[in-house]
């Protein structure tokens, strides 16, 4: 993992002293509401609706114990014993308070973290695919890049006030876990056919919320020297061309479909030409430097199989489930990469108490090398664990209610916190997850039903994803009253799909039933090892549309 | 209006005009009448203009050497165009000033430096509120800076130290 030098560290600590004289400075007036609230928002501080809420950046999903330790410990002395996982691998304390708040910062600063653009019109927390330098498809660990990026993107004199905000997401595998396709930049590594060189492919304009749109590839190969005088390309031609008129047209994505993506590029490559690429970019020995904090770590030599996890699960078979659902294949023999769910049965997505953080980071030191990782599907990960330790850390998981074994199935559900805590909400999202994780909690109903993905959203701009889940949940009001419309056929990976609606939206209390029909079509449906999305590949939407209808028509 | 740049307040020597009226011996025109005015100029006369930050720098290129000043309207503090503009100025080669002009809340300050200006010109509103201690204060708040090629001031470039450090423990071996 990454670590701080003395540079990193007076930066953030600059930037604490910075945000209190910020306060200092509304509070004597010296700001207006209006002149702080950008300030405010730039540093994660967000007024909601019972309260301050506090976004804690955690880069590309990457945190260690110690750093968990500190969050429990702020979860405990200025909020209230929990904080939630966000989509964008962020945490979130909902119940902050003003005067605390750079108390808090000099906290996160002690071990290394901040809340530096977490909001406001400017680069956002860059994220990564959660198994990062351990997946067995990884063409390349895409941590240092992202490390660089974020670095290069932390308090950018230039790109501070950018039109609206913008998304990075990088990965490194074949198979996309890191939603690159609705991210305003993504960048995949990729093996230049030709040379055997990595670079990067760049994609632009992908995003979800009222106006959702794939992003499209800007350029195929990108060698590695390049990548930050490319950058700042892109996000010049943004910041000059993209629209400032109206808030809900100035994404990236907006230019993207406005202007065409060949014309952008024409943009972007005149502009990347007049830049001195040797005076912005960073030297290879800089790349080499972060890349050498992500080395593997200290590996054992073991066998493919471990004989005792195998003993355990003949005795347990609740562990076998676990096995079966929350563990991927690393790279290294012998070891696995463990998904901790977030999602306990009628639990809110993403919620995690101070307690949990402490067993999680006990674990990860005891199992994992250090290193825990936070999902955008919000669940946490301990991703260097010997097969022979799962049992073990099945066993503590256990102890603090952290072993639900759902991972990829219906009751992993990603929900924004909706009505129960945000501003901009129009219904909420969070009861309507605990009441469908109810509804699906029968473990063998759901290892019947498969690999699915249900995310909800509680209003337009779509913080749950809900575009591309298998099924889709878009909470709205309707005349006053919360109505929730329903797609389905969404994919967040590299055979990236936005949902398709299935019909007019529905009442709170009808949408389980809703959701049953959507999954009895694909039940009925399905062929031999077919998973939901490949079922509605095959057949298309009428089907699900038309069992919708039964219950929409009742509904109305 | 306030002017002020990283020194602290300054008296304005720019007279602006809208139109070609140019008798004075520093004068800002409007785009629209710059190459008039630059036509007109009389030996010793400084001649600056003023944009919007929907206008490029590319459109100023050919006049690079004759214009003394550039003055980037900021409609709103947290419209950031104009900061994009007045790299691009310097990185196509741009010499002479740069100023900012609009109410930009003192925490930008440095941002418009590293980005390449001078001077800001802020309406007297934001002035009462933002005495020029605070500009002060701002531009020297954070010393350090990630991005390479964006150099002001006191502000020391993180990878150029890393680079030094490097450079000084190769020849220590």
């Amino acid at each position: 993992m990454y670590r701080y030098d003395e540079f990193d560290e007076r930066l953030v600590r600059e930037r604490v002293a910075q945000f209190a004289s910020q306060v200092a400075r509304r509070i004597d007036g010296s700001l207006t509401d209006a002149e702080f609230l950008p300030l405010r928002l730039k540093n994660g501080l967000y007024l909601q609706l019972h309260s301050y809420m506090l976004r804690i950046a955690v880069p590309y999903g990457t945190l260690h114990a110690r750093q968990l330790r500190q969050l429990a410990r702020i979860a405990d002395e200025y909020d209230r014993g929990y904080g939630h996982f966000t989509t964008r691998t962020n945490l979130q304390f909902n119940w902050s308070k003003l005067k605390d708040v750079p108390t808090v910062l000099g906290l996160l600063a002690d071990v290394e973290m901040h809340c530096i653009q977490t909001s406001g019109n400017c680069i956002r927390n860059v994220t990564a695919d959660h198994f990062a330098g351990v997946a067995h498809d990884e063409i390349e660990d895409p941590r240092p890049i992202a490390e660089l990026i974020r670095q290069w993107s932390t308090l950018h004199p230039e790109f501070e006030w950018l039109g609206r905000k913008f998304k990075i997401a990088v990965s490194g595998a074949t198979h996309d876990r890191a939603v690159v396709k609705s991210h305003d930049l993504g960048v995949r590594i990729v093996r230049d056919p030709a040379s055997g060189e990595t670079g990067y492919e760049i994609l632009v304009g992908g995003g979800l919320g009222r106006t959702p749109f794939a992003a499209k590839v800007l350029r195929e190969f990108l060698p590695r020297e390049d990548l930050l005088a490319y950058l700042e390309a892109v996000l010049r031609v943004y910041n000059l061309e993209g629209r400032r008129d109206n808030k809900f047209k100035a994404r990236l994505k907006i230019l993207v479909h406005e202007l065409g993506i060949e014309a952008l590029r024409a943009l972007v490559e005149e502009e990347f030409a007049h830049i001195d690429k040797a005076r912005v970019n960073a030297d290879p020995q800089e790349q080499a430097r972060i890349a050498a904090y992500f080395a593997p770590p200290a590996y054992e030599d073991l066998p493919e199989v471990s004989r005792k996890l195998e003993d355990a699960q003949i005795r347990d078979p609740e562990l076998a489930r676990f096995v079966e659902h929350n563990l991927f294949r690393h790279k290294k023999r012998g070891y696995t990469a463990v998904t901790i769910s977030l999602k306990p049965i009628g639990g809110t997505p993403g919620d995690i108490t101070s307690e949990q953080m402490r067993a999680v980071a006990d674990l990860a030191e005891k199992y994992s090398f250090d290193e825990l990782r936070v999902t955008h599907a919000q669940n946490l990960v301990l991703p260097n664990v010997k097969l022979d330790d799962v049992a073990e850390v099945y066993e503590a998981l256990k102890a603090h209610d952290l072993a639900t074994a759902n991972i990829g199935r219906i009751t992993d559900i990603i929900s924004c916190p909706g009505l129960d805590y945000c501003s901009l909400a129009t219904a909420r999202s969070i009861p309507i997850a605990q009441v469908l994780s109810h509804h699906f909690a029968d473990p063998e109903k759901q290892k019947q039903i498969g690999e699915v993905s249900i995310k909800i959203s509680g209003c337009i701009n779509a913080c749950g994803h809900h575009h591309v889940g298998n099924i889709g949940i878009l909470g709205l009001e309707k005349k006053g009253v919360e109505s929730y419309q329903i797609t389905v056929g969404g994919d967040p990976s590299e055979n990236y799909a936005l949902g398709e609606l299935l019909g007019p939206g529905v009442p709170a209390e009808y949408v389980p039933e809703a959701v049953d029909k959507v999954v009895s079509v694909y039940l009925a449906e399905r062929q031999q090892g077919e998973t939901f999305i490949e079922t509605y590949r095959r057949i298309g939407l009428a089907p699900f549309k038309a069992a919708f209808k039964e219950i929409a028509d009742v509904a109305a | 209006m306030l002017l002020l740049d990283r020194e602290g307040a300054k008296a304005d020597l720019w007279t602006r005009v809208e139109t070609l009226d140019i008798s004075a011996d520093k004068v800002i025109v409007p785009s629209a009448l710059l190459q008039d005015a630059l036509a007109a100029r009389r030996p010793g006369q400084q001649i600056g203009v003023a944009i919007d930050n929907t206008e490029r720098a590319a459109a100023l290129e050919p006049y690079f050497g004759a214009l003394a000043l550039v003055v980037i309207a900021f409609p709103t503090g947290y419209n950031g165009r104009g900061f994009s503009i007045a790299r691009q100025l310097r990185e196509r080669g741009f010499s002479g000033l740069l100023r900012a002009s609009g109410p930009l809340v003192s925490d930008q300050f440095p941002h418009a430096l590293a980005c390449g200006f001078d001077e800001i010109e802020l309406p007297d509103a934001s002035a009462e509120r933002q005495p020029v201690e605070q500009w002060l204060a701002a531009a020297a708040r954070i010393s350090l800076n990630y991005q390479r090629g964006y150099n002001y001031g006191a502000v020391a470039n993180i990878l150029e130290q890393r680079r030094a450090a490097r450079r000084a423990g190769a020849a220590n071996v």
